[in-house]
């Protein structure tokens, strides 16, 4: 294979990877998306999950369940959820820009919000991670071989603890957009990853957060493998003045809602918290 | 029952959070020297066979009396307690491995998720022992074909490990379970 002149994002040895331009890819988005508003039209339910076979987002095609996800009743462990707590989490985890000896590059950003289940209650302290490109785009991560600089005073790694309200916050910086090899001319909207545990196991959740606007929305295969808008834009933060910080960093607010609680309904013993 | 909030999608862990996510002694449960300990391991394949190297399991599991732990500690272990909560990248040939020790009780099984580049949902299933499991009665696997069934009972090694291989797709499939 042919190295690129402009070594990006090294998205392994898929098949189909790097060969379609966006064009090819933007249309196949097109088509999943105008089938699923057609379906809606005629009485098809919403599909409010991502959609995990979607083939414009290449690497996915070899690693989708084609079986029918089984429907299972959660038991015992499943109805539980790991518990953190202080001895695991130091507060400071949650400030991205006071890792390292000065101060990092880009546009220092806070992003807060609350972590809810399905039934609208908070998930009182359990853990949040996240983790994100530099300002420029770039991952302290040894495969990422874009070649933007690496910023020395910016990891991009942090973790929190949700408080009585289930809210978390993290100060960090805002991520850049960056290239990858999904397609020719690929480029992923700038976005945090987030980590999530609920108050049951079968809410555990990996994410990404977008920000309001980004012009790479309709290009990026990711985002676009939800096929409802309403459901992408759940993963858009909004702008929030009331958290922007005077002469210091701008506020974006960003809720997590996990599915819905099951323990409840199945067992008698209640009293969770 | 019908959700009052839209739960926010999932979107996939990506190529990246080798430096994130996985932390010291995430996959050890107890120390090796614990004298339940267990190995529990295996491979994640994708839809050609092909050992897929950037994904990450978790394992939530009982202790060996069938015990679910309250107890904070599963990123920073104290050695002692038993929480419960394990996290393991694979290695470069797809393998993920845990020391932990066999889950007790009366639904001794793991509960497991799987997090993968390419992999654009987490995947849940689980992971049972063969000399506990009962197909008969267990509500799930007794509602699988035998063939799919089989898929979620690890094998025991000769030299007393669990050995666990996940199928992300094709004829050998692992199960998937939906929860909603
Ligand atoms: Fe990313």
């Amino acid at each position: 294979m042919k190295e690129s002149p402009n070594s990006a994002v090294v998205e392994d040895q898929d098949p189909l990877a790097t060969t379609a331009t966006q064009a090819q890819i933007s249309a196949e988005i097109a088509t999943a998306h105008e089938a699923y508003r057609n379906g809606r039209l005629t009485g098809s339910p919403a599909r409010d999950k991502v959609e995990i076979d979607f083939a414009p987002y290449r690497s996915s095609l070899l690693r989708h369940p084609t079986k029918d996800l089984h429907h299972a009743d959660p038991e015992t462990i499943e109805l539980h959820s790991p518990a953190f707590g202080h001895r695991d989490v130091a507060d400071v985890e949650a400030d991205l820009t006071i890792q390292h000896s000065g101060e990092p590059l880009g546009e220092r950003m806070v992003v807060t919000g609350r972590v809810l289940d399905g039934d609208g209650r908070p998930v009182r302290h359990q853990l949040v991670e996240v983790w994100q490109a530099n300002a420029s785009g770039r991952y302290i991560h040894k495969r990422d071989q874009h070649p933007a600089p690496l910023d020395p005073n910016f990891t991009g790694t942090g973790r929190c603890l949700t408080d009585e309200n289930g809210v978390y916050r993290f100060q960090t910086i805002k991520p850049g957009p960056y290239p990858w090899r999904n397609h020719t001319n690929a480029w992923r909207p700038a976005h945090i990853h987030f980590s999530v545990f609920g108050s049951e196991f079968t809410q555990r959740i990996i994410t990404q957060m977008y920000f309001p606007g980004d012009p790479l929305f309709p290009l990026d295969p990711i985002y676009q493998s939800i096929l409802d808008a309403d459901a992408r834009d759940r993963l858009v933060a909004s702008y929030d003045h009331d958290l922007t910080t005077p002469e210091y960093s701008l506020g974006y607010r960003w809720d997590i809602v996990l599915t819905g609680t099951k323990r409840t309904w199945t067992e008698p013993e209640g009293g969770d918290e | 029952m019908t959700a009052l909030k839209p739960a926010t999608p999932g979107q996939t862990i990506g190529p990246f959070f080798g430096y994130a996510l996985p932390y010291e002694g995430g996959e050890n449960l107890v120390d090796r020297t614990h004298p339940a300990a267990v190995r529990l391991h295996g491979r994640i394949f994708d839809g050609a066979g092909v050992p897929v190297p950037d994904a990450v399991v978790e394992i939530w599991q009982v202790d060996e009396k069938g015990a679910i732990s309250d107890r904070p500690g599963s990123i920073n272990r104290d050695g002692y307690n038993f929480t419960g909560f394990g996290r393991a990248a694979v290695d470069g040939a797809g393998a993920y491995q845990f020391t932990t020790v066999e889950p007790g009780g009366e639904r001794p099984f793991f509960s497991v998720v799987v997090f993968a580049r390419g992999l654009l949902d987490k995947l849940h299933t689980r992971i049972y022992v063969p000399e506990t499991v009962d197909l008969t009665v267990d509500p799930l696997l007794s509602s699988l074909p035998p063939e799919r069934a089989a898929t979620l009972i690890a094998e025991r090694e000769p030299n007393g490990n669990l050995l666990f291989d996940i199928v992300l797709q094709g004829d050998e499939e692992t199960v998937f379970l939906d929860f909603d």
